[in-house]
């Protein structure tokens, strides 16, 4: 009898090119096959000048993806880009996929959008896959039950020259949710929640299978939410085993298998679920039924409390987090004790590849319908891709918007890291959707607090922080 | 990829947990195409700081960094191993690396060594203290120690990593090398994984 696997080692094993070695734990570092290779302007340029001044061709093609989406503007598209420096990266990568025929979602392009949205929403991120990015929330992917992991540009180049990766063979980790989520509580904040009980460490060297009655409730969408933050744990990856669930998102998307096809990959799909009795390294359980709306307070996405809690107090924390607690408030400027709901903002940003599809938008909507942004706060809303876009206007999401006072923009990265003309000044403080409260993440001087879609537009309504649960109902 | 032995330099303490890659080089600085140049450009903001320790004359022409848990965490950008490149940083010595952070190292030949926190904390507090004393990392050996050769530390490193350190050897000509490996692998590949050439109906 084979031995129980996990999700991870079965996809990894069939991915690994030197079948001599598939179980060998002696040898670290194993080639793997890497099934979709996404690429995006910002961090590719190097790679393809490295493929160029070695006379190399991109192997696969019918395996790579392009698109432009982290410093493309979301506003005034049809004007000439004011960046220089952008609209060169821009160029360079419309050259790079004509000379290296690597199909490329353009800015024009209904496709286009965040990497992370356009690859599941167009059917090409599927159960089983390898899936790598010169981008770290590539992690997203994983919702489907893929392994798919960040990479940085030299292994961009590699994935492009030879189709495959050498890397470290991960260990596992079983994140466990259980129970039932109250209402108005999301997946922005189980994987907060998650961060706060982990920590921004605690995944290294892992990849995570998240799993539990919570995490079988969700949809594609808020699974892709709690994937695309592994990253945030310090984990590899994360991923979802595939259902039901996951069968019908794929259904009749432009690259899922038709026919036959369809057939035979549901039989192997649902083959790759961990086998009863399998064993992880390491195993966390949470129990769903507890967890809140959660806001960050301060610099790393673990540094958070619920709607309800308060700003830590240095003083009476264990001396290993004092320091590093006293400065992320001296950078964030809360005093300690300060009542979460009683921070002031002045921007929300609601979109990124956490938090800028479809079902989020309309969560935010639903909050912002009928009512008015507050005063003195700017709210914007940046749908994650040119179809989240188009879905969103057929269901008259951004008029809801626009009559709160939101700004209705173009899909991209956006707010979230910034490298767009989207950022705060030095010393704002923004209610974000996104991912990562980093300093100066938004721009230098910026103050990021990291919520769920309700809870963004929640805050930009009342000027502050509220509980979205007390808003909605 | 540069050949990598050893090692000698004076250390600089970076004495704080998690320093994510947004700190190392800010995404502003990510719109350039080339491989260098980022130097100026890291830790652009704690450097606004005058006390913070890279503006401390002291450690000028450090070659090794000392850092704490999860260094490099955060973004995937390899602009923050060229930016510490930039500096002059060719060993980082700490607790933990992020994941990404630490093959995007490899990459570039900076090195990555992992060492309990007690030693850590040793080699912190002496770089601390006393700014010109140099610290020797040597990779054939796998040891860390100071240079009176007073103190010295084994370290872990993955066997082929070191190889390709050692002999400098490029990872995709490597790689190539087993060309028949990744066409027989592409034979026995299932068809109904997805092509992004196929013609799409538009959504």
């Amino acid at each position: 009898m084979t031995q129980p696997k996990t999700i991870i080692e079965k996809i990894w094993t069939e991915h690994v090119v030197d079948r001599t070695g598939q179980d060998s734990h002696s040898e670290l570092q194993q080639l793997i096959y890497i099934d979709l290779h996404l690429v995006h302007e910002v961090t590719s340029p190097q790679a393809f000048e490295g493929l160029r001044l070695a006379s190399r061709k991109v192997r696969r093609p019918d395996l790579t993806l392009a698109t432009v989406d982290h410093n493309v503007p979301t506003i005034g598209r049809d004007q000439p880009n004011p960046d220089p420096l952008s609209t060169q990266q821009i160029e360079v990568m419309r050259q790079n996929a004509l000379d290296f025929e690597v199909p490329l979602f353009d800015i024009f392009d209904i496709r286009q959008g965040v990497v992370h949205i356009i690859g599941p929403e167009q059917g090409y991120t599927q159960p089983g896959m390898t899936i790598v990015c010169g981008d770290s929330h590539t992690s997203t992917h994983g919702a489907f039950g893929a392994l798919a992991f960040g990479i940085g540009t030299s292994e961009v180049e590699h994935v492009l020259a030879t189709q495959t990766l050498r890397q470290e063979r991960p260990a596992t980790m079983s994140v466990e949710v259980t129970g039932e989520l109250g209402p108005g509580v999301t997946a922005k904040d189980i994987i907060l929640a998650i961060i706060n009980k982990i920590g921004v460490h605690g995944g290294i060297g892992h990849v995570i299978e998240y799993r539990g009655e919570v995490i079988r409730n969700l949809s594609m969408e808020g699974r892709m939410t709690i994937c695309n933050m592994s990253i945030e744990g310090g984990a590899r990856a994360g991923l979802v085993a595939p259902d039901q669930t996951t069968f019908d998102y794929l259904r009749d998307r432009p690259h899922a298998p038709q026919g036959k096809d369809w057939d035979h990959a549901i039989e192997y799909w649902s083959s790759l679920a961990t086998d009863e009795g399998a064993t992880f390294d390491r195993e966390v359980v949470i129990d769903g039924s507890e967890i809140q709306p959660y806001v960050t307070w301060g610099t790393n996405p673990a540094q958070s409390t619920t709607v309800d809690g308060r700003v830590p107090d240095p003083e009476t924390v264990p001396t290993e987090q004092r320091e590093s607690i006293e400065r992320a408030l001296s950078y964030m400027n809360l005093n300690a004790n300060v009542p979460i709901r009683e921070i002031m903002i002045d921007r929300v940003f609601i979109g990124s590849c956490t938090n800028g599809r479809i079902e989020d938008l309309r969560a935010a909507a639903q909050v912002a319908n009928g009512r008015q942004v507050a005063e003195n706060v700017g709210a914007m809303v940046v749908p994650g891709s040119g179809l989240v876009k188009q879905q969103a206007e057929a269901e008259g999401l951004d008029v809801i918007f626009k009559n709160a006072g939101f700004e209705w923009r173009d899909a991209g990265c956006s707010m979230c890291l910034a490298m767009n003309p989207d950022i705060l000044l030095p010393g704002e403080r923004c209610a974000s959707t996104s991912n990562r409260n980093f300093e100066g993440r938004q721009g230098p001087g910026s103050r990021t607090h990291l919520v769920s879609p309700a809870m963004a537009a929640a805050a930009a309504i009342a000027g502050h922080f509220v509980d979205v649960r007390e808003v909605i109902s | 990829m540069k050949r990598v032995s050893s090692v000698q330099g004076k250390a600089i303490p970076i004495d704080r947990v998690n320093v994510d890659t947004d700190q190392i080089i800010p995404a502003k600085h990510l719109k350039r195409i080339e491989r260098t140049g980022y130097g100026p450009f890291a830790f652009e903001a704690w450097r606004s700081d005058p006390n913070f320790v890279i503006n401390n004359p002291a450690y000028t022409g450090a070659k090794i960094m000392i850092t704490r848990q999860n260094f490099g965490s955060g973004s995937s950008r390899e602009h923050a191993v060229w930016a510490l490149e930039g500096l002059g940083i060719e060993a980082l010595i700490g607790t933990s690396f992020a994941d990404i952070f630490r093959n995007n190292s490899f990459q570039g030949g900076l090195l990555t060594i992992e060492l309990p926190e007690k030693d850590i904390d040793y080699l912190m507090a002496r770089a601390e203290e006393l700014p010109d004393s140099e610290v020797i990392v040597d990779l054939p050996s796998q040891t860390v120690r100071t240079a009176d050769g007073q103190w010295e530390r084994h370290f872990e490193i993955d066997a082929s990593r070191k190889h390709r350190l050692q002999h400098g050897l490029d990872d995709i000509s490597m790689t190539l090398e087993d060309e028949v490996g990744i066409t027989e692998f592409e034979k026995q590949r299932t068809p109904l994984k997805p092509s992004t050439l196929t013609v799409t109906e538009s959504a």
